[in-house]
């Protein structure tokens, strides 16, 4: 998949695809390593498929490339998916991802920069990215570059305060530039969102603010085609997509389960799970 | 500080276009020549420190040069996370200015006492640490830090500082300037207290005790040299600065001398407690409460100088 140019529209199967491919490195990363946000980094695997299927202008032989559009993932615990992207479009080997988590490997368990091509912005530290995403796409705008920037949030971080900052800045400046993507399903690291710390109306809440906002169904790739290729939604407003998912989605044993925000898979789940892939077309 | 440090801002911003102001709703009266002149390089955020830095790194990571600026504890304990996360770690030509270091904004209460920030800016890789000692100072570690790639911390005063160098003074970052020479005792200043430090000096060589006075204005890197040499040439080294005694030059100077073997020189750190200050006071009013007062650095050096037999 690493020879697919830079290019804007996309290509519904082969997104699909990729983003089985994600899901399927995501498992064998999680299970391999050990380590945790399994639930997080499927949730949000068909959205990165759109966003590196042909949204996003990026050149994996020019990862620095200074017109490219920006991506950061603020939600950095969910990185295991962003690495399987960024490795099946080419920007590093895939074979990086058998050492993620690994003593003396290139990638981390939160999204770094260093030493890791296609890596726009570190994050793991929840709160961050919208910031630094409405720096970049303050610079453009000033600048009258062409980039955009996205930045994909999730929903438990909208909890920080300093996304509310960020979300105020934004529609002040009037960065139709900046795209907020949040990964909004449901359940975050004690409890539900609901039950921890209730974010609802979401929409209501972004779009009193001054961000246009879309809402959909963040595992139906025509959905998620159609809003993020169309943007910005409106001229002179930052957008923001807000992603209906589902934790754990393409396993159906890990699926709105509390337990696999932590939870990595052994041998058995693992194999279930790949399975369960394989036949879901 | 402020004064010189907002006119030589303006100066460089003339010939280079990569610097941009970015402020946390605070410099009402001295930022308005900078957003007048250059308002597409200038940003308010508004009351938003975290954002403010966030921001400040998505800019320099797009090319800028980035100056946050506002007041005491604002712009690096607030937002500590974004200067370590985003500025430090991305190594973002973000430069942080604060002013009113120590006890300037003394009678505003603790919120605005900057006295420990030397030490928390002073720990983050890739950190480089300044606090002039004079307006000279102030303009000459301006145009150093722009000249620095990288993310820097800028610790000002306030206003009126009086100037003690002259202009042409040499200025170089982690290279502290040798402001009076001796071989009894060296005195190691860092920020506003330059001057009171050379007031003490002063009155030092009256009764015959030839003072060495270092202006010690990058705390990190550290001018370890300077320290030895000192270590090796005088009897006594004393530090002052108008933050706690923990972690900031006084902290720095002394691992510096722990790890040097040299156990012969008497060491002695003047500055703040580990404590907030409980009373009201203007800074000349605090600074004499915590023995930083002309007299209440004498005070304090008696001992020291009967130690070592001067």
């Amino acid at each position: 998949m690493g020879a697919r140019k830079t290019g804007i529209g996309s290509d519904m199967q082969w997104s699909e695809a990729l983003a089985k491919k994600i899901r399927c490195h995501v498992l064998k990363m999680t299970h391999r390593a050990k380590s945790a946000h399994v639930g997080t980094s499927l949730s949000m695997a068909d959205l990165l498929a759109v966003l590196y299927g042909g949204v996003l202008r990026v050149d994996p032989s020019s990862p620095d490339w200074p017109d490219r559009d920006r991506f950061i993932l603020s939600k950095g615990h969910g990185c295991a998916s962003l690495y399987a992207v960024l490795a099946e479009r080419g920007f590093f080997p895939l074979a990086w991802l058998d050492d993620f988590y690994q003593d003396g490997s290139h990638l981390a368990g939160h999204v770094t920069h260093t030493g890791v091509p296609g890596v726009d912005a570190s994050t793991g530290a929840l709160g961050h990215g919208l910031s630094i995403g409405c720096g970049m796409a303050l610079a453009g705008q000033r600048d009258s570059q062409s980039y955009r920037v996205f930045t994909l949030l999730s929903d438990g971080e909208c909890d920080e305060g300093s996304i509310w900052e960020a979300v105020l800045f934004a529609p002040h400046h009037r960065l139709d530039n900046l795209v907020a993507i949040v990964d909004y399903n449901k359940i975050q690291s004690l409890g539900t969102v609901k039950e921890v710390l209730d974010l609802d109306p979401l929409a209501v809440k972004w779009e009193s603010f001054g961000w246009a906002v879309r809402e959909i169904d963040g595992h139906n790739f025509g959905e998620i085609e159609d809003a993020l290729t169309n943007l910005p939604i409106r001229t002179g407003q930052p957008s923001c997509v807000i992603a209906h998912t589902v934790k754990g989605k393409g396993v159906s044993a890990m699926e709105n389960k509390l337990l696999w925000h932590y939870r990595s898979p052994d041998e058995e789940e693992l194999r279930q799970a790949l399975a369960e892939l394989e036949l879901s077309e | 500080m402020r004064t010189v440090f907002f006119r030589t801002l303006l100066d460089s911003a003339e010939r280079n276009e990569r610097i941009n102001l970015v402020v946390g709703d605070l410099g009402f009266g001295v930022v308005e020549p900078f957003a007048a002149k250059f308002p597409k390089r200038f940003l308010n955020v508004g009351v938003a420190e975290q954002n403010m830095t966030g921001i400040a790194a998505g800019m320099a990571l797009s090319g800028k040069i980035v100056f946050t600026y506002s007041i005491a504890n604002f712009p690096t304990l607030r937002c500590l996370e974004q200067v370590r996360n985003d500025v430090c770690y991305h190594n973002a030509d973000v430069k942080i200015v604060a002013v009113g270091g120590g006890f300037a904004y003394g009678s505003l209460g603790m919120t605005h006492h900057a006295t420990e920030d030397l030490a928390i800016m002073r720990v983050l890789p890739r950190m480089v640490v300044v606090a002039p000692g004079d307006p000279i100072e102030a303009e000459h570690a301006t145009r150093a830090i722009i000249g620095h790639p990288g993310p820097c911390y800028l610790r000002l005063g306030r206003a009126g500082e009086r100037v003690v160098h002259r202009p042409d003074v040499s200025f170089q970052i982690g290279k502290a300037i040798v402001t009076r020479n001796g071989s009894d005792i060296t005195l190691i200043s860092t920020g506003g207290i330059l001057e009171t430090t050379l007031r003490v000096a002063d009155r030092l060589a009256a009764d015959g005790i030839q003072t060495r006075v270092l202006s010690m204005h990058t705390i990190k890197p550290l001018d370890s040299e300077a320290v030895l040499a000192a270590a090796r040439e005088t009897r006594a080294i004393v530090t002052l600065e108008e933050h706690s005694v923990l972690g900031g030059l006084g902290g720095a100077v002394a691992e510096i001398l722990a790890e040097s073997g040299m156990s012969n020189v008497t060491f002695k750190r003047l500055g703040l407690p580990s404590a907030f200050a409980s009373c009201v006071g203007s800074q000349e009013y605090l600074r004499a409460v915590y023995g930083l007062s002309e007299d209440g650095i004498l005070k304090s050096l008696k001992p020291v100088l009967d130690l070592v037999g001067s």
